[in-house]
């Protein structure tokens, strides 16, 4: 059992009490709400005829159904108008804290709330959203949870769960140039596989994690659910306080000092005991894609794909179902497939440093005929940001459609969504099946470098060829 | 499914019903329910919409589809069922069509509690053991009858030692599975907890 990880201080800080069936009654700190799984839980409550106990403590915004094309109201698609007209009257009854659409801070929720300060260490945070993991960048133990779960943080502030294992993922030696946390965190689940984390809470450390910026970090944390990890994080440091300084709802003032006295107090003590510990080497990761239909399916792009002697019998029937869904062969190179969409966003790939990797790699050109390529922000914020720098007009000249910011095509409950057997050079976090849109549509998992790559020549290519020239 | 839905309530320890098989790993939440089944603001329509993609897909032949497996309660599943994302939507739809438990080799962590926040039982069995069940289900139906609390699954030729979550066990067995009240009752520790978290006063009325 592990002990004295930041996992096990902030889980006991948080502990409420011994449930009766034995599991733990657990404090939220930080909960948030969008328009997805939230109405059934306000739904819920008013059977129950009870309230919200901290509204104070639950921020909304609204993600998943928004149209990145044409914002104005009411939306086109009825449905979608029905579930933010919902979410506006649920957060007015009950008095929380709602980022609208025209606010300056409306985005995906897990871009959102570290841009405001909202996200600190040392806190428990929990979502309706399985990348709620995203937030572990910061030190604070943050993950999933169903809308029953949204239903229990409304009444009480807390959820009913058993402790998770701990296991440190221990990234050696530093990333080369031209390869991103994206590529990282493809390999790591790649090499544990995608049920590995499941009962666990992964720790990212080492020099590899430590190199990365607080996006990065962000996106590592983000696909610990893809390997099964409910929970993912990284311990706070300088980095992380300096990201946090001056954020609308960071400490102020003489909190300041204090705040960062505590967190750092928080870290993974040096005689800590991990459940497991896995270690790789962060210099010898190559750009990553996905062929398959789970995110742990992936190979350096001048890889071939597996054959089915290469791979663990564990995973075989996955694979053969791959084979069959992606159209590719095994032994086939993934570099070259020809690509039809582009998509740059999401809460993994869509904040402010994504957009201006992607960006550097399409200055000054086009991309290739027959592509459709678009790019969506991760927030108002980021889109501001990205405005003010040019990238926008960069990504417009190059022929991409900006659009604003949401989820979008990760998961396509918008009506951006691919077309048939389309495939995606996609920087989102889930290659299933159907995934964006399409029952049959296939996706590519990579970095927002590698899309912009990919963008330019129409196929799956190797963005050192276009950095490093 | 012109039944009203009843959801269920209260503690249970038995569950009895014919099985339906499902053959494939890493079966996702996307595949149980696609995303454009979400836009609802309440669970009530999607029984008919579990497994869409892959059943159209299939024209027909899908399990869920099959003429054979009717009126199944039992669903049979192999590794990390229910990985990605966190919709209830997902073993809502399932509880809609009609699942009461689902056995299988090993479930995805938060499918698994919102299986348990709703009423579904999740058994793990080996993978032999599973590989058994599904064989048997090729050739004829199944009707198994499952003792919560002794921890098993049988009928007349077979019978299996389930593997059940110990916390989840008791839950269904004293009908406490339904966390709100339970959690409600420790208000005042609730109380007493969130005043001394050091964060809660960093910064009071940012927003």
């Amino acid at each position: 059992m592990s002990k004295d990880t930041l996992f096990d201080k902030v889980w006991d800080l948080h502990k409420v009490a011994n449930l009766p069936g034995g599991s733990d009654q657990i404090l939220i700190g930080l909960h948030l709400i969008h328009e997805v799984t939230s109405p059934q839980a306000f739904g819920a409550l008013k059977d129950k005829n009870l309230k919200v106990k901290f509204p104070q403590r639950t921020v909304a915004t609204v993600d998943h159904i928004v149209p990145t094309d044409n914002q104005s109201r009411p939306f086109k698609d009825n449905l979608a108008e029905q579930m933010i007209d919902t979410l506006e009257k649920n957060c007015i009854e009950h008095k929380i804290k709602f980022f609208n659409i025209g606010s300056g801070n409306q985005g995906i929720v897990h871009v959102v709330a570290p841009e405001l300060g909202l996200t600190q260490p040392g806190m428990t945070i929990a979502c309706g959203d399985s990348h709620t993991s995203t937030h572990g960048a910061f030190g604070s133990i943050a993950f999933g949870i169903g809308t029953s779960q949204v239903r229990d943080v409304l009444a009480s502030q807390t959820i009913a769960m058993n402790k998770l294992k701990v296991r440190q993922i221990w990234c050696e030696n530093k990333l080369s140039n031209g390869i991103y946390a994206k590529d990282l965190v493809l390999h790591i689940i790649n090499q544990l596989g995608v049920k590995a984390g499941v009962g666990y809470a992964y720790e990212f450390a080492g020099p590899a994690i430590s190199a990365l910026s607080m996006e990065e970090r962000m996106t590592i944390c983000n696909m610990s659910i893809e390997g099964g990890a409910r929970c993912g994080y990284i311990n706070p440091d300088e980095k992380t306080f300096s990201y946090m300084k001056d954020k609308l709802c960071s400490p102020q003032n003489e909190n300041w000092e204090k705040a960062v006295k505590w967190w750092e107090s928080l870290e993974s003590s040096d005689n800590c005991i991990y459940d497991d510990v896995f270690k790789l080497d962060a210099s010898k990761v190559e750009p990553t894609i996905t062929w398959g239909i789970t995110p742990g399916q992936s190979i350096g792009v001048n890889q071939k794909i597996p054959s089915l002697n290469e791979i663990h019998p564990n995973d075989k029937f996955i694979a053969g179902e791959a084979y069959e869904y992606m159209g590719f062969k095994p032994g086939q190179s993934i570099k070259n497939t020809p690509i039809d969409v582009c998509f740059i966003g999401s809460c993994t790939n869509g904040r402010i440093s994504d957009l201006r990797v992607a960006a550097q790699v399409l200055a000054h050109n086009k991309i290739a005929k027959n592509i459709k390529a678009f790019v969506v922000p991760g927030s108002e914020k980021v889109a501001k940001e990205a405005k003010e720098e040019g990238l926008d007009k960069i990504f417009v000249k190059a022929g991409y459609q900006w659009r604003e910011p949401g989820c979008s095509m990760c998961l396509a409950m918008n009506s951006d969504k691919l077309i048939g057997n389309q495939v995606s050079a996609s920087s989102s976090n889930r290659n299933f099946k159907g995934r964006q849109g399409s029952p049959n549509g296939r996706t590519l998992l990579m970095s927002p470098a590698m899309v912009a790559a990919a963008s330019i020549t129409g196929k799956v290519s190797d963005v050192r060829d276009f950095i490093n020239k | 499914m012109s039944i009203k839905f009843k959801p269920p309530i209260g503690k249970f320890s038995r569950i009895n019903g014919k099985c339906i098989s499902l053959v494939g790993d890493d079966i996702d939440t996307d595949r149980i329910i696609p995303a454009r089944f979400l836009k609802c603001i309440d669970f009530d329509s999607l029984g008919k919409s579990v497994f869409d993609d892959d059943r159209k897909t299939l024209k027909g032949n899908h399990p869920f589809d099959l003429e054979i497996n009717k009126g199944s309660s039992i669903l049979i599943v192999n590794s990390n069922f229910g990985c990605g994302s966190s919709r209830e939507h997902a073993p809502q739809a399932l509880m809609r069509w009609g699942i009461k438990a689902i056995i299988g080799e090993s479930f995805a962590d938060i499918f698994y509690s919102n299986c348990i926040a709703i009423g579904i039982p999740c058994f793990t069995l080996p993978k032999e053991s599973i590989k058994k069940i599904q064989q048997y289900l090729d050739i004829k139906n199944l009707f198994l009858e499952i003792d919560l609390f002794k921890s098993t699954a049988k009928t007349e030729d077979l019978k299996f030692n389930l593997e059940i979550k110990e916390t989840s066990k008791k839950m269904f067995l004293s009908g406490e599975w339904d966390a709100t009240s339970t959690l409600l009752e420790n208000v005042s520790l609730i109380e007493k907890k969130i005043n001394e978290l050091p964060y809660v006063n960093f910064n009071k009325d940012c927003l």
